[in-house]
C-alpha cells in the first residue's frame, strides 16, 4: 500500500534536466538506486549522503563536502569570484558556463580554500561535478596552482577531493596544459617536504585522473567511484570485448595496486586526521626511557 | 608511390598533365615546351595556393599521412652515436615510445619519442604509436638517467594519445602520465620538446613538459582528436573537420594563443616530401633551443619551467576585473 504511494508519487515528479537526474531530486523523499529503499532526504543528508541500508554513497556537492570535512566554521574561500573566460571563442561555451553558474550557484568547477581538521591546518580543494561535469579549465587549474602556493607559503598539507570529467575540452590546450600546470605546482609542494593527500571521488577520469589526483603522497578514493584514464566505451571499442563489471571503480584500483585505501565517507575524516597528525612537523624522536 | 590526400587533387592532376606532355614530346617529338611552362608557372601558384592556405582539417591529414617522417627518421638524420636503450625495469618494453643516448654536434643527449609503425607489421609492434604505462615508465626512467649525467633531453611527440585499453589502465595510465609530468616539472637537466605529428593529449603531454615547446608547422596538438570532439559535441562523429577547426590545434593557431615557443616551418606540401631538409630545420631549432637553455643552472630551470606552465591559463573575476594574486 505505502510502496504505491510512492510509486506514484514519483510518476508526478518532475525532472528539469538530464543533470538533475543524478542528484537527489527536491523533495522529500528518495530511493537509493544501489538497494531501491526509500529514504527521507533529511535522513540522507544527516548520513552524509550515504545509504544506511546499502552503504551506496551518493553525490555530495562541494559545500557539502567541504561541511563534513573541515571544522565547523573553519573554511576560508579562496578566490571565490575567478571565471572561466573563453579563450577559444567556442561555440555555445559561455552560455553554457553561464547556465552552469545560476544553475548551481557555483562560479566554477571547484572551491579552493582553508580551514581546519580537529584543529590541525589545511589548505583544500573540492570539486564539484555539477558545474561542467567538473572538467578542468584554466580556472580550475589556477585555483589549484594558487591553493597549492598558498599551502606552501603556510607550510600546510593539501587535501584534494577530485572529482571530474577530465579536462575541459572547450578550452581546448589551454585545458590540457592545465594537467602540466597543476603537476608542476605539485612538484613545488613536494620539493617543500609538504604533504598532499589526493581523494579520488565519483567519477576522477581522464585529464585529471593522469594528473594531480594521482599524484598523492597518499592516493584514497570513495568506495565505488568510477576512477580511470579512458572511456569504458572507447576501451570496449578498441578491444572489442565487455570489461569487468567492477573495472575503473576504486575497488578495481585497489586491487591493482592503484590506490593506498579505500575510505568510506564516514570514516574519511577521521582517517584525514591520522594521516596529518603523523606528518606532523613537530615529532622530535623517539625517546630513551 | 606517395599516399594523396583529398585536398591535393588539383595538384596532382596539374602534375600528371605536365608529366603526360613530357612524355608525349619525347615520344611523338612534338615541341610543347611553352605549354609546359606554362602548366609549371600554374602548378607552381596552385601548390602556393593549396599548401600556403591549409586550415585545421587539411593539417591533420598531413600530420597522419602514412608516410610522415617519425621520431626514428629524425634521429638517424639528427643525430650521431644513437644506442637504443629498451625497457622499463618494472614490467616491460613498450615499442610505442623509443629512447636513448645520443650525440648532438658532439655534445651527448638523451632523445625520447613517440615511435609510429611504417606499414602494418611495424604499426602491430609499435602499438600505432599509443603507448602503455610501460612506455611512459621507460622514458621517465631515460629522463632519470639524463638528469643523473646532466645531459639534455629531447623529445619528439607523436602519437594519438596514450593507449585505451584494459592491460593500460590495470597498470595505471593514469599514474604512469602523471608522474611523467611531475617528475618532468622538477626534472633537473634542460628538456626540449617537438611536436612532429599528432600530439593526443595527456598520452603526449606526457613527453610534453619541457623548457621549450616546438612545433613542425603541419603537426597538430589538442586535448581530445577531432573526431572525438566532434563525438561528443554533435554526436557525429563525421564532424570531425568542423571541430579540427574549431578547436585551435594548429602550430600556427598554438603560437598565435602564446601556448607554444615556436612553430618549425615545414617544407611545402609536408615534411614528407623531403626528410633531410625537414631534419635540418630542426636541428636548427634544436641548436638554438640548447644554446640558449646552457645559460641556466638547474635550479633557474626548473624555475623558470615553473613559470611557464604557471602562467598558461585565461580566467576572469566575475565583475570584469581580475584583482592579482
Amino acid at each position: 500500500m505505502i510502496r504505491d504511494l510512492f510509486s506514484k508519487k514519483k510518476k508526478y515528479a518532475t525532472i528539469p534536466s538530464e543533470q538533475a537526474k543524478q542528484e537527489v531530486p527536491e523533495g522529500l523523499m528518495t530511493k537509493c538506486p544501489q538497494c531501491k529503499s526509500i529514504m527521507y532526504i533529511k535522513e540522507l543528508r544527516k548520513n552524509q549522503m550515504v545509504c544506511d541500508q546499502c552503504g551506496y554513497h551518493h553525490r555530495v556537492t562541494s559545500s557539502e563536502r567541504i561541511a563534513i570535512t573541515l571544522d565547523e566554521g573553519s573554511f576560508e574561500e579562496f578566490d571565490a569570484e575567478m571565471i572561466s573566460k573563453d579563450p577559444l571563442q567556442f561555440p555555445e561555451y559561455a552560455d553554457k558556463s553561464a547556465k552552469d553558474r545560476e544553475k548551481t550557484g557555483l562560479n566554477e568547477a571547484i572551491i579552493t580554500g582553508k580551514g581546519t581538521i580537529e584543529g590541525m591546518g589545511v589548505v583544500i580543494g573540492v570539486m564539484d561535478p555539477r558545474f561542467r561535469m567538473g572538467s578542468m579549465g584554466s580556472v580550475v587549474g589556477e585555483k589549484m596552482s594558487r591553493a597549492i602556493q598558498r599551502a606552501v607559503d603556510e607550510r600546510k598539507p593539501f587535501i584534494m577531493f577530485a572529482a571530474s570529467g577530465g579536462a575541459r575540452m572547450q578550452e581546448g590546450v589551454f585545458s590540457l596544459m592545465q594537467m602540466a600546470k597543476t603537476s608542476t605546482a605539485l612538484n613545488r609542494l613536494h620539493e617543500e617536504g609538504l604533504l598532499f593527500i589526493s581523494v579520488m571521488t565519483h567519477p576522477t577520469t581522464g585529464g585529471v585522473s593522469a594528473s594531480f589526483a594521482s599524484l598523492g603522497d597518499i592516493n584514497l578514493a570513495e568506495p565505488q567511484a568510477l576512477i580511470g584514464f579512458a572511456g569504458r566505451r572507447i576501451i570496449e571499442q578498441t578491444i572489442r570485448q565487455k570489461l569487468p563489471d567492477d573495472f575503473q571503480t576504486a575497488e578495481f584500483l585497489l586491487k591493482h595496486g592503484q590506490l593506498d585505501q579505500v575510505v568510506a565517507r564516514k570514516e574519511m575524516k577521521k582517517t584525514l586526521q591520522n594521516i596529518i597528525d603523523i606528518h606532523r612537523p613537530a615529532h622530535t624522536g623517539i625517546k630513551e626511557d | 608511390m606517395a599516399e594523396q590526400l583529398p585536398f591535393e587533387k588539383p595538384i596532382i592532376e596539374l602534375r600528371n598533365k605536365i608529366s603526360e606532355l613530357k612524355t608525349f614530346t619525347l615520344e611523338k617529338e612534338i615541341d610543347l615546351s611553352g605549354e609546359i611552362e606554362k602548366l609549371e608557372t600554374r602548378l607552381e601558384q596552385l601548390e602556393e595556393d593549396i599548401y600556403g592556405n591549409m586550415g585545421g582539417w587539411e593539417r591533420v591529414q598531413i600530420a597522419r599521412h602514412s608516410q610522415r617522417p617519425t621520431t626514428m627518421d629524425y634521429i638517424e638524420r639528427i643525430f650521431t652515436n644513437f644506442m637504443e636503450l629498451h625497457g622499463d625495469r618494472f614490467y616491460g618494453d613498450d615499442e610505442a615510445i623509443v629512447g636513448g643516448i645520443a650525440k648532438f654536434e658532439g655534445e651527448p643527449v638523451t632523445v625520447i619519442g613517440h615511435q609510429r609503425g611504417k606499414g602494418t607489421k611495424e604499426n602491430l609492434r609499435r602499438n600505432f604509436g599509443m603507448p602503455h604505462p610501460e612506455g611512459y615508465r621507460k622514458a621517465l626512467r631515460l629522463m632519470k638517467q639524463a638528469e643523473k649525467f646532466k645531459r639534455p633531453v629531447i623529445c619528439f611527440i607523436d602519437t594519438k594519445g596514450a593507449y585505451p585499453g584494459q592491460s593500460a589502465e590495470e597498470r595505471g595510465q593514469s599514474e604512469a602520465i602523471a608522474k611523467n609530468l611531475i617528475s618532468m616539472a622538477g626534472l633537473k637537466t634542460p628538456i626540449i620538446c617537438i611536436v612532429i605529428g599528432e600530439g593526443g593529449s595527456g598520452g603526449a603531454l606526457a613527453l610534453g613538459v619541457g623548457d621549450r615547446i616546438y612545433m613542425l608547422e603541419n603537426s597538430t596538438y589538442s586535448v581530445i582528436s577531432p573526431e572525438g570532439a566532434a563525438a561528443l559535441l554533435w554526436k557525429d562523429s563525421g564532424q570531425a573537420k568542423r571541430a579540427a577547426e574549431t578547436m585551435k590545434i594548429t602550430a600556427p593557431d598554438l603560437k598565435e594563443l602564446n601556448l607554444i615557443d615556436d612553430v618549425i616551418p615545414e617544407i611545402r606540401g609536408g615534411a614528407h616530401r623531403n626528410v633531410d631538409t625537414q631534419a635540418g630545420y630542426i636541428r636548427q631549432t634544436l641548436k638554438t633551443a640548447l644554446l640558449e637553455m646552457s645559460k641556466y643552472d638547474s635550479g633557474e630551470l626548473v624555475n623558470k619551467r615553473y613559470e611557464k606552465f604557471n602562467n598558461i591559463g585565461e580566467f576572469d573575476h566575475v565583475n570584469g576585473v581580475m584583482p592579482a594574486e
